[in-house]
């Protein structure tokens, strides 16, 4: 029987989270080593386990993968959540690749001083609120399927539904001028192995914190 | 005509020169539509099919295509200069990734305010010379094939690209790596390549003051 791939990275959101959704919304059990060390980040680099130097690390069909977006866009081939031929995977890459970069930014705001954070935070909900939202509501409208593509599910949902909370953490009401994400989100979530992922116990990570931060700081030492 | 591309950014090489460099490869004949105002730039926002209301946009099999990635993935699936199966797609991706984050740092420089260029330039050479250069030596080094995957075309444009980049900079960051020169001379020897690198090809200059001011009128930035 295959192994189960192995997350290396910091107990936390931070880049590998989608990796995380990605795995349990298809169902696949996953292990984790957390990185709390500069020893065990230096050990890793030495070992030459990180082609450039840098986590996450999904260790897989044995490969060592690192760079989040390589690590996902294999993920949702071998899950077939990646479309069913060209064309639907590439709006698939779209719709993932900009939610992707808002879950980023998020992730990165963590790190700025108190009064930059709130900058980036704002910025984060204007542009969910203005470019991201209505671009997705308008997808669902037009097409009135279940699903962003080709009425499958697929990486392009799980990525939203991640968005959706995200920023839902941010702003309890972003979701008000957009009926149909509110219904997407509902629909999502109850997918049994969202569903699972969504409760207490999971591997879900919480927000990040100052302890978090912390950590990560010491371990890349910037 | 019908079937050929049509390419909407402005005049510079940002994010859509790596789409030319691969269309070039695949032997692919482009057009483009350049955005030389921030009328134009508003012009293509209000086409509602324009996604994210940003560029890159490809125009391509009839879809307006965004996110650089999106778009680079589509056009090497299409070209089959994606790697044989998904594993080989996963490391092609990997060293893609690689490349996309030290060309964004090289990309950004003349953005960067006088007094932190300096530091800057530091940290690409010192990223260049001791983390992305010896990784992408060691893996043409660990197979001694001619491509870095499966022995054939795919990333090596990307790559290449980069280090053409990185030879304007500074010439002498290149000095080490013998089988990277080795590659970059295979690959500029291509045909197709060889023509997209002689003057008078589609292939943009490097940026100089006259573009960063004409992107930071379009852009408002």
């Amino acid at each position: 029987m295959a192994a189960k791939p192995k997350l290396w990275y910091f107990h936390g959101r931070g880049r590998m989270e989608s990796i995380r959704w990605l795995l349990a919304a298809a169902g696949v059990e996953f292990e984790e080593e957390f990185l709390e060390t500069r020893e065990q980040y230096e050990k890793l680099q030495k070992d030459g386990r990180l082609l450039f130097g840098q986590v996450p690390l999904v260790e897989i069909d044995g490969m060592e993968l690192t760079q989040t977006r390589a690590i996902l866009s294999y993920l949702a081939a071998k899950y077939n959540l990646h479309g069913k031929d060209p064309k639907e995977t590439v709006r698939i890459d779209m719709y993932a690749d900009g939610t992707l970069e808002l879950m980023l930014m998020v992730a990165l705001a963590a790190f700025k001083p108190p009064e930059e954070k709130e900058e980036s935070l704002a910025l984060v909900l204007k542009k969910a609120k203005t470019r991201y939202f209505p671009v997705f509501e308008k997808i669902l409208k037009d097409h009135g399927e279940d699903f962003l593509v080709g009425n499958k599910f697929s990486w392009a949902d799980i990525q939203l539904l991640e968005a959706i909370l995200t920023v839902e953490e941010l702003d309890a009401s972003v979701l008000s001028d957009f009926p149909l994400l509110k219904e997407f989100k509902t629909r999502i979530s109850n997918i049994p192995t969202i569903k699972k992922f969504l409760q207490p116990g999971s591997q879900r990570k919480p927000p990040p914190d100052s302890h978090y931060v912390e950590v990560v700081r010491n371990v890349l030492q910037f | 005509t019908a079937g050929k591309p049509k390419l909407h950014y402005f005049d510079a090489r940002g994010r859509m020169e790596a789409i030319l460099w691969l269309l070039a490869a695949a032997g692919v004949e482009f057009e483009e539509k350049l955005i030389e105002s921030s009328e134009d730039l508003d012009k293509l926002r209000h086409d509602e099919s324009l996604v994210f209301q940003q560029v890159p946009v490809v125009e391509i099999d009839g879809m307006n295509l965004v996110q650089t990635r999106a778009i680079l993935n589509y056009i090497a699936t299409k070209h089959d200069l994606y790697g044989k199966d998904m594993k080989e797609r996963a490391l092609i991706d990997m060293y893609t990734e690689g490349v996309a984050d030290l060309g964004e740092m090289i990309m950004l420089l003349p953005l960067c305010p006088p007094d932190q260029k300096n530091a800057k330039l530091t940290l690409i050479r010192e990223r260049t010379t001791n983390c992305y250069l010896p990784a992408f030596e060691k893996v043409l080094k660990s197979h001694g094939q001619d491509y870095l995957v499966g022995n054939k075309l795919s990333t090596d444009i990307h790559l290449v690209e980069l280090l053409y980049y990185v030879e304007e900079l500074d010439s002498s960051l290149l000095a080490n790596f013998p089988l990277l020169k080795g590659l970059k001379t295979r690959v500029s020897n291509l045909p197709a390549m060889k023509r997209f690198l002689q003057p008078g090809s589609q292939r943009k200059p490097p940026g100089s003051e006259k573009s960063l001011e004409q992107a930071r009128k379009i852009f408002k930035f």
